[in-house]
């Protein structure tokens, strides 16, 4: 694909997930009481997003990833919830 | 068009799916052993999980005309109980040899706990012994990373096991390089809130080649697509991609993978 063809295919859905994006923000200002490890992570993942350099899904994904190495001891529950905090 | 749905949660779909799946020019669907969505409570009901996986449904799949394939194993979000997980992969040679079985799957890791680490262990001991082909499942979100690396090093220290037998599923971009540079075969999961979007998929094969990758909707219970396969063909018609190298990826590529085991019959299209 040429550069115009993927802006051509892909602008106005992208544009509209990038506005999406910024709603969520507004609307989290918006709410009262305290916001969480989850947020912080949000905003640094959208750093990314203005790297010069390609390989920006990685470095979202890398940006919300658990980075240790050691199993922990013990499941408690089974979900995920997007985002990881060294305070577990 | 032709695909094979290589990773379907079939019991938890309706006719209604088979229906559509089938018009969409699905060949052939194959169904990991998954989580019911809450933990069983004894051996017994993964018996009957299993007779469901080996025997109720292919008959259902087959009234559409689907041959139906399964893998069998005690979920990761169920591994925490070692010794529940003991007796179900005790009761799974029963299971085996049934002529559906692929091999063993979808094990893995969940939450990557030292519990998990065991039972994930255990699995992979199981498929040496009865020389089973492997499909892994990989943690979500942030447990992603960490899960498949994990995952890695438990697979590459069995020296029996063969790294081109072994499918590692729901990879995405900060994981799909470990898997295949590995040399293990790797999955995408097209979901629509986690996992992988259609174009990321396509991405994906633009940026890592065609060759020992696959797509499969992961249809189950939850928010899930069983589209998922056929519709990110439309998105590689979008992008102008040959009908032969969608083919090779939604079909022969499965195909593949699958066909090391015996039992696998490349459906007739
Ligand atoms: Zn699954």
């Amino acid at each position: 694909m040429t550069r115009q063809q993927v802006l051509d295919q892909y602008f106005i859905e992208t544009r509209h997930k990038l506005i999406d994006i910024a709603a969520f923000l507004d609307r989290a200002d918006r709410a009262e009481g305290e916001a969480d490890f989850r947020l912080d992570a949000f905003r640094t993942a959208i750093k990314e997003l203005s790297g010069k350099k390609p390989g920006r899904a990685e470095k979202v994904l890398l940006a919300f990833s658990d980075p240790t190495t050691k199993p922990i001891a013990k499941a408690h529950g089974k979900g995920a919830c997007g985002a990881w905090s060294a305070k577990g | 068009m032709r695909y094979i749905e290589p990773h379907g949660h079939m019991v938890s779909r309706t006719t209604d799916d088979y229906q559509d799946m089938v018009t969409a020019g699905c060949a052939a669907v194959c169904e990991p052993a998954f989580w019911a969505g809450f933990d069983r409570s004894s051996v017994d009901g993964f018996h009957d999980y299993f007779c469901q996986l080996t025997d109720y449904e292919p008959k259902r799949a087959a009234k559409f005309g689907l041959p139906h394939y399964s893998w069998l194993c005690i979920n990761p979000k169920e591994s925490e109980d070692v010794k529940l997980a003991q007796e179900v992969i005790g009761i799974i040679p029963q299971f085996i040899d049934r002529p559906n079985v692929l091999g063993i799957g979808e094990i893995g890791l969940n939450k990557n706990s030292r519990n998990e680490m065991k039972v994930l262990e255990l699995h992979v001991d199981l498929a040496a012994r009865t020389n089973s082909l492997i499909l892994v499942h990989t943690p979500h979100l942030e447990d992603k990373l960490k899960g498949t690396r994990l995952i890695l090093d438990v697979l590459r220290s069995d020296k029996r096991i063969q790294p081109e037998r072994c499918i590692i599923d729901h990879v995405e971009e900060h994981t799909i390089g470990l898997v295949l540079d590995a040399g293990f075969w790797a999955g995408m999961t097209l979901y629509p809130e986690s996992k992988c979007s259609p174009s990321r998929a396509v991405d994906m094969l633009d940026c890592f080649g065609h060759e020992r990758i696959w797509m499969n909707s992961a249809c189950d219970w939850g928010v899930s697509i069983p589209l998922a396969v056929p519709r990110t063909a439309l998105e590689m018609r979008r992008r102008a991609w040959n009908a032969d190298l969608v083919d090779k990826v939604i079909f022969r590529n499965p195909a593949q993978f699958m066909s090391q085991c015996p039992k696998f019959k490349l459906p007739q299209t």
